[in-house]
């Protein structure tokens, strides 16, 4: 690994904390984002000869904020406005204290603003805090490169002119806007997990992206459950993902290696998730969507084999989730564990109910069902829907097997 | 502090309310004026008459030319506005919600463009 890689990595690893510190201090996105590229330039060249310095984030955001200082004195002699915010500037250094006034988590309730459009969040998030570059946003969500330098151009300012805040809010807001802020994550996650599309069928840069917002979200609010939730979410979900794929096609949980489950992340997973339960119970606040999701997967992770698989527990916390975050998604996962329990006729009077239709784990599901009624021609309908529709080609592969099988049958 | 419209739009084809359904109405919106005004955001509102009292005025060419109607064939047009000023959006748009709940209709929030500052001029 060369000098300028570990360079790019720290940069990244940095990239959120400088531009964020200097967002506040000089309420400019546009300006903030110059300047860290101007300080990375500085390191590529200082670094390699000077060696890293002991703390590389510090000197990334003070070189930074010199830049930014330079570039506004520069711009002063033509313009009086920056005179004045000059005069205006917060001068402040960057403070590490305290959980809600760190930086990082004002600029995540900015990119995830609900006066936003939910793609623009995500964009916005990726770029500001994640660090990813312009083109490697547009290839993460499928669209050409200028598309997304538009929408993320048009968002910034629509931040500056209208004002959105750089603010945690408000404590009786909170809730409501953190769930668009973990919205966003676990939409990054997701498509990482599942990727849409005929790229890789995993995308370790965005599960791996989400997993370090998840991260830092917890380390600035480490008192929120749900925070606590998606993070084990994730973490439970991306243990299991090096068995995920095998020879291009899918693997579902059943079948897979579970000696090939990543066992440090599934401990640390059940650690929240532990913790979770004890705060829920210490409180009496039962817990949300996120945690209750992490409690699933930390069954699933819990079952030496798939035969032990506790599916009343899965039963009953989806029944949960569909008191706390009511969706036909919701009931449809509940009975996959009822089919388990009651067997595939109980389970497909309920999914046959849902409206679904262009939903594909829906169709998968039936015909799953349908396969082991020994309704093979319906199945093989179902399976054909279900194709039809999902995007991830390791999936349609597993998929295109399953159906062909049928015939054998 | 930024100026936002917050401008109230009405849809062709929906049936007007009667003015005795209005009457509730009409005291909500005198009661969010009174709190935008005790509480400093106001700036100016009002209501409008029907599109139909509408008259364009286009003077870009040689002659000005006067045509009876509004600028745009449209399905909706504004019915009323506030102009107000706050902090940021988040103000903003908490007064959009409690307008939008008084005028019992959505509201579209819209920045204006900066003026000019005290610095500037000087």
């Amino acid at each position: 690994m060369g000098a300028t890689d570990e360079i790019e990595r720290i940069y990244r690893e940095e990239y959120g904390r400088v531009v964020a510190s200097l967002v506040r201090r000089f309420g400019d996105i546009d300006l903030a984002e110059d300047a860290a590229a101007e300080a990375l330039l500085a390191a590529v060249e200082r670094w390699p000869a000077d060696g890293v310095p002991p703390n590389p984030g510090g000197w990334l955001t003070t070189t930074a904020g010199n830049r930014a200082i330079d570039r506004i004195r520069r711009e002063s002699h033509r313009d009086a406005k920056h005179r004045a915010a000059l005069t205006l500037m917060d001068d402040s250094p960057h403070r590490p204290t305290g959980v809600v006034t760190d930086d990082r988590l004002r600029l995540v309730f900015t990119c995830c603003h609900p006066a936003l459009a939910p793609e623009v969040r995500v964009a916005l998030t990726l770029r500001l805090l994640g660090g990813l570059t312009v083109a490697e946003i547009a290839q993460a969500f499928l669209v050409p490169e200028t598309t997304m330098a538009q929408r993320i151009t048009r968002a910034k300012r629509k931040i500056k002119d209208a004002r959105i805040p750089y603010r945690v809010p408000a404590p009786e807001d909170l809730t409501a806007r953190l769930s668009a802020v973990l919205a966003v994550v676990y939409l990054v996650y997701n498509e990482g997990y599942l990727a849409s599309g005929a790229g890789a069928p995993v995308r370790g840069e965005l599960t791996g992206e989400a997993i370090r917002l998840g991260r830092l979200l917890r380390e600035l609010l480490p008192d929120t459950p749900e925070v606590t939730g998606l993070l084990a979410l994730m973490l439970l979900t991306e243990a299991r993902s090096g068995v995920r794929v095998a020879g291009d096609e899918l693997v579902p949980l059943p079948d897979q290696d579970r000696g090939g489950w990543d066992r440090e992340l599934v401990a640390e997973g059940h650690a929240l998730v532990r913790e979770c339960l004890a705060r829920s119970d210490r409180t009496g606040i039962g817990p949300g969507r996120y945690q209750l999701l992490a409690a699933v997967n930390a069954v699933h992770t819990d079952a030496p084999t798939a035969a032990d698989t506790d599916w009343g527990q899965i039963a009953a916390l989806y029944a949960q989730l569909e008191v706390v975050a009511p969706s036909p998604i919701v009931t449809l996962n509940r009975a996959v564990a009822v089919a388990e329990l009651d067997g595939p006729e109980v389970a497909l009077a309920t999914v046959d109910r849902l409206p679904l239709t262009t939903y594909h784990p829906w169709h998968v599901t039936r015909a799953e069902l349908l396969r082991r009624l020994g309704r093979s021609a319906d199945a093989r309908t179902a399976y054909d829907a279900a194709i039809e529709l999902a995007g991830n080609r390791a999936e349609r592969a597993y998929l295109s097997r399953r159906r062909a099988q049928l015939r054998a049958e | 502090m930024t100026q936002y419209l917050l401008s109230v739009h009405h849809v062709e084809g929906e049936p007007m309310p009667s003015m005795e359904e209005m009457q509730p109405v009409f005291e909500a919106v005198d009661r969010f004026n009174d709190k935008l005004r005790a509480e400093g955001a106001w700036v100016f509102a009002g209501g409008l008459h029907p599109i139909s009292s509408a008259t364009t005025v286009d003077a870009t060419g040689d002659e000005p030319v006067v045509t009876d109607g509004p600028f745009a064939e449209s399905k909706e047009w504004i019915g009323g506005f506030w102009v107000i000023e706050a902090p940021d959006l988040d103000a903003a748009l908490r007064w959009a919600i409690e307008g939008s709940r008084a005028c019992a209709g959505k509201v579209e929030v819209r920045p204006f463009e900066g003026e000019p500052s005290a610095d500037e001029s000087a």
